[in-house]
């Protein structure tokens, strides 16, 4: 707990140097991973994140220095070089994006190292930490590096703001904003740019595997809470921030633990979740909403069945057995047993010594479902000229889904029949 | 004789990872390889945490199943929590490869691993650690066995696959209706990459085992309209760029994995170029005399 508290009060300029840089990083970095993520591209971000180290080498050999600034530039010039040459690859050949992302990839990382160890073999002093490219180094950030994190996270930000409505069409519809003017090439050049910048920044705390992270996971997490791309804009960008928060607070209290790979568990953690638990989008969400469908879709089957024989027998009032509901039609014993037990709850059917009727609500609901299986099958005979032997299995899925407003449609399309294709009466 | 071993080492590791790469290319996965590659992390430090040692057998095992979780783990997000697929790859093994390197961090004392052995291998140590038997017979390199191992198993698995993962490649609904589990194969394919990752990792690393994968596929599928010719045709390349490889790196006094995807990529740009009959430039040459009567017209 006192840690936490010394970590909190930021007392330690240390301390704020890695938080700071980490939110700013996590943060500014979440932003610009959304545009890729919408555009299907995200996992160009890991081809920039490899993609730099050749050009950190020759900017060290073609300079002799380690000047930060010249060794960004390197950076990003292979970088942008990168995502050129996989789009000229793609819409060249009949190569497919993934293998094009994949070979450069591993092509300009291969070519990094072997220039990376023959400068470490020279014998060349100054070499020494360049490989902080390769794996981050967030826990020792300092006040230079915090300086160039801040100006390139607003530098990103600032951005985005500025050009929100041209990258909104660029990821959402492409077509029209060419239709009507946009510069298409230069925007997605533009993309490019933001993206290169991000990962080059960003390789710097947290190395060139788990920089993609940086850019895919909090765009993925961020997209199954919302439908609205300022909102996901937002909440990308706080899941990004939290987790560079609570990366950089776990390395503070076990100084032996690494900050990127924490801040990528954590914000992988939140991502995996929100794949699970988000509200609508979620696993299991959508799962509650499969099954809650297959029983109303049971419910209204054996209402259907029990109104059917009542219409069969002209007698509403006698009850019937289990047995003579699942010759008519073939339900698992053991569901239909508890879709009637639930049905009984929701005052449809009554139960009379092991048989089953039903309420006045009952009947009106089952009639419902009979009218609409005949509507429809009547509506694709007249209107789609379907045979009438071949409506019925659509009739049987359509059934639960009509609205009482389709239905006032349907009947005034077709002119408030009285008998369906089979001549059964509409009820 | 270092020479030969390295080289052996590298030709060993591009013929598996070539084979596997024609699949991986046709069916789009390129990146799942490359996600595996860099998700069997944490299989191999777990493997080495409760063995205790760099045995080949506990570590193929460890990080085969780790990449049997990975390709599982991307096929659920995707369909089940409908991730789209590129973002559940990303997330997947950025998730794998951190969970690896926080665990080589909390047992740091007792897992002699390094991440950049992971990424980029040291193929140069290959001939130093010698399977010598008690009789003082010398067999050669471990890793060479290891390799030689796994190399015939994928040519195995291959021949004896050969329809059944030809037929799930290219056309998966006819494979399913006379009656190949397209999942079965696809299960099996990943995990013949995950041991392949595995075995190559402590020699040449991740990203020559993605460049392997992919390079040399890549550049074949530019020369070549048939699969069988593929096949061959990649493994030719990635032996040539082993053995290309080892002498510009010894040139350049480099890493030789670093090297070696190098040369794939040069031939690969070769190819793209060059390619007789989809290479850039001689491709444009064939078409150019066809627009002469329409510029004439104008």
């Amino acid at each position: 707990m006192q840690q936490f508290w010394e970590f909190f009060s930021f007392a330690d300029a240390n301390i704020r140097y890695v938080t700071l840089g980490s939110v700013l990083l996590a943060g500014s970095s979440a932003v610009v991973g959304c545009f890729t993520l919408l555009r299907k591209r995200a996992l160009v971000g890991d081809a920039v994140a490899h993609s730099v180290l050749p050009g950190v080498c020759l900017a060290f050999i073609l300079s002799g220095t380690k000047n930060p600034l010249i060794l960004l530039l390197g950076a990003f010039i292979t970088g942008w070089i990168s995502l050129i040459v996989i789009d000229y690859i793609t819409s060249r050949s009949r190569i497919k994006e993934d293998t094009a992302i994949g070979l450069v990839l591993s092509v300009f990382f291969g070519i990094g190292i072997l220039l990376l160890t023959s400068i470490q073999h020279s014998g060349n002093a100054a070499q020494s930490g360049l490989d902080k490219f390769l794996f981050g180094k967030a826990a020792s950030l300092v006040g230079e590096d915090l300086i160039v994190f801040g100006i390139v996270a607003v530098l990103l930000l600032f951005t985005t703001i500025l050009f929100y409505k041209e990258l909104m069409l660029l990821c959402f519809d492409q077509a029209f904003a060419r239709t009507i003017g946009f510069p298409v090439r230069a925007l997605e050049l533009l993309l490019t740019t933001l993206t290169v910048l991000a990962v080059v920044v960003g390789i710097q705390a947290v190395g060139v595997v788990l920089m993609a992270a940086m850019l895919i996971t909090p765009a993925a997490a961020a997209r199954f809470w919302t439908e609205n791309l300022k909102v996901m804009l937002v909440l990308a960008a706080l899941m990004g921030a939290f987790s560079g928060i609570t990366g950089a607070f776990v390395s503070y209290t076990a100084p032996a633990m690494p900050t990127g790979p924490w801040i990528v568990l954590i914000i992988s953690m939140i991502a995996i979740l929100s794949f699970a638990f988000a509200p609508k989008r979620g696993w299991v969400a959508r799962l509650m909403r499969q099954r809650r469908n297959r029983a109303l879709i049971l419910e209204e089957n054996l209402l259907k069945l029990l109104f059917q024989l009542g219409e069969l027998k002209q007698d509403f009032e006698t009850s019937r057995s289990l047995s003579d509901l699942l010759e008519r039609r073939s339900i698992p014993k053991r569901q239909a047993i508890h879709g009637l037990k639930k049905l009984k709850q929701q005052g449809y059917v009554k139960k009379k010594k092991k048989r089953w009727i039903l309420t006045i609500e009952g009947e009106k609901r089952g009639r419902r479902v009979v009218r609409l299986h005949r509507l429809w099958e009547l509506y694709l005979t007249q209107y789609l000229h379907l045979a009438s032997d071949h409506v019925h299995e659509d009739a049987e899925t359509i059934e639960h889904i009509i609205t009482p407003e389709l239905e006032k449609r349907l009947m005034e399309e077709l002119n408030y029949p009285e008998l369906d294709p089979h001549s059964a009466r509409i009820p | 004789m270092n020479a030969f071993w390295i080289i052996l080492t590298g030709s060993l590791v591009a013929t598996c990872c070539s084979l596997l790469g024609c699949y991986l290319i046709l069916r789009r996965m390129a990146m799942v390889g490359d996600a595996i590659s860099h998700a069997v992390l944490p299989g191999i430090v777990i493997a080495f945490l409760v063995t205790g040692s760099r045995d080949s057998m506990p570590m193929l095992i460890g990080a085969g199943l780790l990449g049997v979780i990975t390709t599982f783990l991307i096929e659920f997000f995707h369909r089940y929590a409908r991730v789209q697929a590129d973002a559940s790859i990303g997330v997947t093994f950025t998730w794998l490869f951190a969970i690896g390197i926080i665990l080589i961090s909390v047992f740091a004392g007792q897992v002699d691993l390094d991440q950049d052995c992971v990424l980029y291998g040291e193929i140069a140590y290959v001939p130093l650690d010698l399977w010598i038997t008690e009789g003082n017979l010398n067999y050669g390199p471990r890793t060479v066995w290891t390799l030689g191992f796994v190399t015939l198993l994928i040519i195995l698995f291959i021949t004896i696959g050969y329809k059944e993962l030809f037929l799930t490649t290219f056309d998966p609904a006819f494979a399913a209706a006379i009656g190949f589990s397209t999942s079965l194969w696809y299960y099996l394919l990943m995990t013949a990459v995950s041991l392949t990752t595995v075995a190559s990792f402590e020699s040449v690393g991740a990203i020559l085992v993605v460049a392997f994968l992919v390079a040399p596929p890549a550049t074949a599928y530019l020369l070549t309209d048939n699969f069988k010719v593929m096949l061959i045709l990649s493994v030719m390349l990635g032996i040539l760029a082993s053995a290309a490889g080892y002498f510009l790196a010894v040139w350049m006094d480099g890493s030789i994995a670093g090297a070696i995807a190098t040369v794939a990529g040069i031939e690969f740009t070769l190819v793209f170029l060059f390619s007789p009959t989809k290479g850039q430039l001689l491709r444009r040459r064939q078409v150019a005399p066809a627009r002469q009567p329409e510029e004439a017209l104008a």
